[in-house]
């Protein structure tokens, strides 16, 4: 029990001496109890009882003088240390400026203005945890808890004081005046909630969802570029990325990109699945489809070209290309929807018209 | 206080003009503040110590790093979607059409000194931040510092932590970039597959149809006003209540439920802590020296048409992207004329479930053990079998959501297929948890087991005897009265036993709640009693 000795030694009113009594048998708490179930656990009486504290074990800095000595150079080297750091940060900020272009400039300052910084704060960090763990006062020392509870006198105050307000106001015998606060409270957040209203512009947003740029006509063209494709540069095999024409002019030009992107690829004609209704939608063997998936709106980017199969590189929902982009594995549930495609006179692929459905991920109100 | 104090002076020599200054700097604080008052409160507060205590000091000190670098990355930041052509000083960008909220993030990487450093700083801040939150969380639950009196706080720490989650989205979609951009187009794709209210949520979010103009500068303002506001107010709460009730500590010698042992924190607390958030500074900054992280001018700025293969979100928002890459093919139904996006639902109801079954298990443990009594003691993860299953099979829930966040990496670097991959984990999502279950508590009955055993009969000590009647032992060496206390004090439960109440009726709350109890007490080993040491030293060990 070396700590209670030393604490009752250390000056200024230290939790200490209370602590006597509360290791040792916690006399002062159970002079006035606070019974409560312990529900189910097993309350025994005839607990193996409470070691106490083991002696206290010097460390070598309070033991040997030398190593005292030793550790206080260390904590002040290491503050010393920091102190070097920081002038190094600042001279590293002027010495080594970023140049234009040049990346290894940019390297080399974030470098060696962190090293410094790093250099600066750890000597600081290790310095003063070394000194606390060396050279402060080692032992542990011990304080007692109380119940979180206030105490009988403080709860019987604070229930008075309720009581006291409750009657001076009259909150609880005017029930009219209280019920029309109330309500009149619930009712204010109203006019706040509404005021968000005017997030986005007052158009329904679901008409907007169900259509995109392309229009019978529209040219096919390359994304970003904007240059029309000939049907006859989609060789077999290959894959375009695909923006209507004018949409790089476009005020909205992101939205309606995130509505209008497609993917163009040519299938030999023969390994395709063409249901009733769609036969006009492809130009020999040449499809397009939406590029954003059904799932929550990635761009189904990766096209397998011997299988046929377009992967979505977020959540790896597959669509089959020879099956009118059907879904074939992965959370999706509806195939990519197809926009319908001839060449117009001068041999560019254009759309015959808009998407038939609207594109991208689910929505309540999709159907309608 | 006076008395001593005139007591001091006039007993002392002559106090010197750095303690004369001290002594008149703080009485004229005091006599402004009573601020003697707090230091005599909480001037000698005792800490309890262990290395697991400092993984909250550790979200708390990330946090002030994440301030810090955070204000300064304000100062050059523009929180806007108006687009601009780059003309900084990364050449392969420059001429490229972006947001002004890209533009200036690559200025603040490319054109301003220790820029970058900063904003890697704060990136690597924030992870850390998020991990340190949810180890911080596992230490508490596998301990029980959840039990009472600390419900409220462990209710309080899980909002920071969700906080945490949201200044971690919200920040990583400000830069604009093309990564950023596709995961707030995963978010729009989840709003907009809610019933009823999520085409519109998303539109008023997005303040139009997606991408819009103004997403960036709206999280801007919750990023650094709002959510900052709420998690700070959360946190001096956390630390308000963290004084109340003050620290749990272990099971020791001398150490009772009713003291506190450690250091006081002035000054050995104090000193150890604050060299602790110099030390978690240090190591942050030292590895946005050193390690690149979210290197938005690879990624170039948003555009809803291109996407990388292998995008990967946050780690820490990986759980919420693994639920969505797991839900099987066709999950989506017509009610009427409307969508159910049931691939969208389900893994919201599911991370929804998950997280409130976090939220609210200290109550329903309270509940089942009925135990009103105050706990100070934290508890080895061991003596809890059935908690410590349950800590692990949500464990092994989560890293298995967390594992599907990556299927596509998983696939590609083990060679297998990602189709493999998912329906492996699809199965495991189910199978993981009770195995992790049964396992855990297979394996903390068995170190009950073993604990008692030792504190019984003392440890197998190598040396082998020869009796004079032949018979070889091996001798057992006994524990010392302190070792063996940390082995036996634990608490010990028993299944509830089911009373009919004053009507003479048992109620269905009275079944559940006697069922889940005997779930988890039914296996248990009692701790070693005075008796059962007595009878084991009469039984001639």
């Amino acid at each position: 029990m070396a700590q209670h000795d030393d604490g009752v030694a250390t000056p200024g009113g230290d939790p200490v001496p209370e602590a006597q009594n509360t290791a040792a048998g916690s006399a002062i708490q159970k002079a006035v109890p606070y019974e409560v179930s312990p529900g189910t656990a097993v309350v025994r009486t005839d607990n193996i009882p409470n070691p106490g504290f083991p002696p206290h074990r010097e460390r070598q800095t309070d033991l040997d003088p030398k190593k005292d000595k030793r550790a206080e150079r260390q904590v002040t080297s290491l503050f010393y240390l920091s102190i070097v750091g920081s002038v190094f940060a600042v001279a590293a900020y002027i010495a080594f400026p970023i140049i234009p272009g040049d990346m290894g400039s940019v390297r080399l300052n974030t470098l060696l203005l962190g090293l410094g910084i790093t250099l600066g704060l750890l000597g600081i960090g290790i310095g003063a945890v070394h000194w606390a763990k060396q050279l402060m006062r080692g032992d542990e020392l011990v304080e007692s808890r109380h119940g979180t509870r206030g105490s009988d006198t403080t709860r019987a105050r604070a229930v008075e004081i309720f009581t006291l307000g409750n009657q001076e106001s009259g909150f609880g015998r005017r029930s009219l005046i209280r019920n029309s606060l109330i309500g009149a409270l619930v009712l204010t957040p109203i006019p706040a909630v509404a005021l968000f209203r005017d997030l986005a512009p007052a158009e329904d947003p679901v008409p907007l969802l169900q259509h995109t740029m392309w229009k019978k006509g529209t040219r096919l063209t390359r994304d970003p570029s904007g240059t029309p494709i000939k049907a006859e540069d989609v060789t077999i095999g290959s894959a375009f990325h695909v923006i209507p024409e004018g949409l790089n002019d476009e005020e909205d030009r992101l939205e309606e990109k995130a509505k209008a992107a497609v993917l163009l690829m040519r299938l030999k004609p023969e390994d395709l699945n063409v249901s009733a209704g769609k036969e006009t939608w492809n130009y020999d063997g040449i499809v397009a489809y939406s590029k954003i998936c059904t799932h929550v709106g990635c761009p189904v980017a990766l096209y397998e070209q011997q299988t046929h199969h377009l992967l979505c590189p977020c959540h790896q929902s597959q669509f089959d290309m020879k099956h009118e982009a059907k879904v074939i594995f992965g959370p999706a549930k509806r195939p990519l929807p197809q926009l319908p495609i001839t060449v117009d006179s001068e041999g560019y692929l254009v759309a015959r018209s808009d998407f038939h459905e609207p594109v991208g991920p689910s929505f309540w109100e999709r159907e309608l | 206080m006076t008395t001593t104090d005139t007591r001091t002076e006039t007993t002392a020599v002559a106090p010197s003009r750095g303690a004369r200054f001290t002594g008149a700097a703080a009485n004229y604080i005091d006599e402004r503040t009573s601020i003697s008052g707090l230091v005599k409160e909480v001037g000698r507060k005792i800490f309890p110590d262990h290395w697991s205590f400092m993984l909250g000091e550790v979200a708390l000190y990330s946090f002030v790093v994440i301030l810090l670098s955070g204000t300064f990355l304000t100062f050059f930041f523009h929180a806007s979607m108006t687009p601009m052509e780059y003309q900084g000083s990364y050449l392969p960008l420059k001429g490229i059409e972006m947001s002004s909220a890209m533009s200036s993030t690559l200025d603040i990487s490319f054109d301003i000194r220790g820029g970058l450093l900063m904003r890697q700083v704060h990136h690597w801040a924030a992870l850390l931040f998020v991990a340190s939150i949810g180890l911080h969380m596992l230490r508490v639950f596998f301990t029980g510092a959840y039990r009472k009196p600390r419900e409220i706080n462990w209710a309080i720490g899980f909002v920071l932590f969700i906080l945490a989650l949201a200044e971690g989205f919200t920040g990583y979609s400000l830069p604009d970039d093309l990564l950023s951009g596709n995961g707030l187009r995963i978010i729009d794709g989840l709003i907009k597959g809610l019933p009823i209210v999520g085409t519109w949520i998303s539109y008023l979010l997005f303040g139009g149809e997606f991408p819009g103009t103004d997403i960036v500068s709206r999280l801007f303002t919750l990023h650094i006003l709002l959510l900052p506001a709420i998690l700070v107010a959360a946190l001096g709460v956390h630390l308000l209540l963290l004084i109340i009730n003050k620290h749990t500590q272990f099971a020791g010698p001398g150490k009772t439920n009713d003291n506190v042992v450690g250091s006081p924190i002035m000054p050995v607390f104090a000193a150890k802590a604050g060299g602790f958030f110099f030390i978690v500074f240090g190591v942050i900054t030292l590895i946005a020296a050193t390690v690149t992280i979210n290197p938005i001018w690879t990624y170039g700025p948003y555009d809803p048409s291109p996407v990388s293969a292998g995008t990967q979100p946050d780690w820490y928002i990986g759980f919420a992207d693994g639920a969505l890459r797991l839900v099987p093919s066709g999950w989506e139904f017509m009610l009427g004329n409307f969508t159910v996006s049931m691939n969208i639902i389900a893994p919201v109801l599911v991370l929804g479930l998950f997280i409130v079954v976090v939220l609210i298990y200290p109550f329903i443990e309270a509940w089942i053990t009925g135990d009103k009594r105050e706990h100070h003691i934290a508890d080895r993860p061991r003596n809890a079998p059935t908690r410590t299953a349950i800590g692990a099979a949500g464990v092994t829930f989560y890293a298995v959501l967390w594992a599907a966040a990556s299927s596509d990496l998983i696939g590609t670097h083990f060679h297998v297929g990602i189709e493999d991959v998912i329906r492996t984990l699809q199965v495991l999502l189910i199978l993981g948890p009770i195995i992790a279950f049964v396992v855990t508590k297979r394996i903390c009955l068995g170190l009950m087991k073993k604990d008692r055993e030792i504190a019984l009969h003392g440890f197998e000590s190598g040396r082998i005897v020869r009796l004079p009647g032949g018979e070889y032992i091996e001798v057992h060496e006994q524990l010392s009265e302190y070792e063996r206390w940390k082995l036996t004090s634990f608490t010990e439960y028993t299944p509830l036993m089911i009373r009919p109440n004053a009507k003479g009726k048992i109620s269905a709350a009275q079944r559940v709640r006697a069922g889940l109890s005997s779930w988890f007490f039914e296996d248990r080993i009692s701790p070693v009693s005075g008796t059962d040491i007595e009878r084991s030293h009469d039984s001639g060990h």
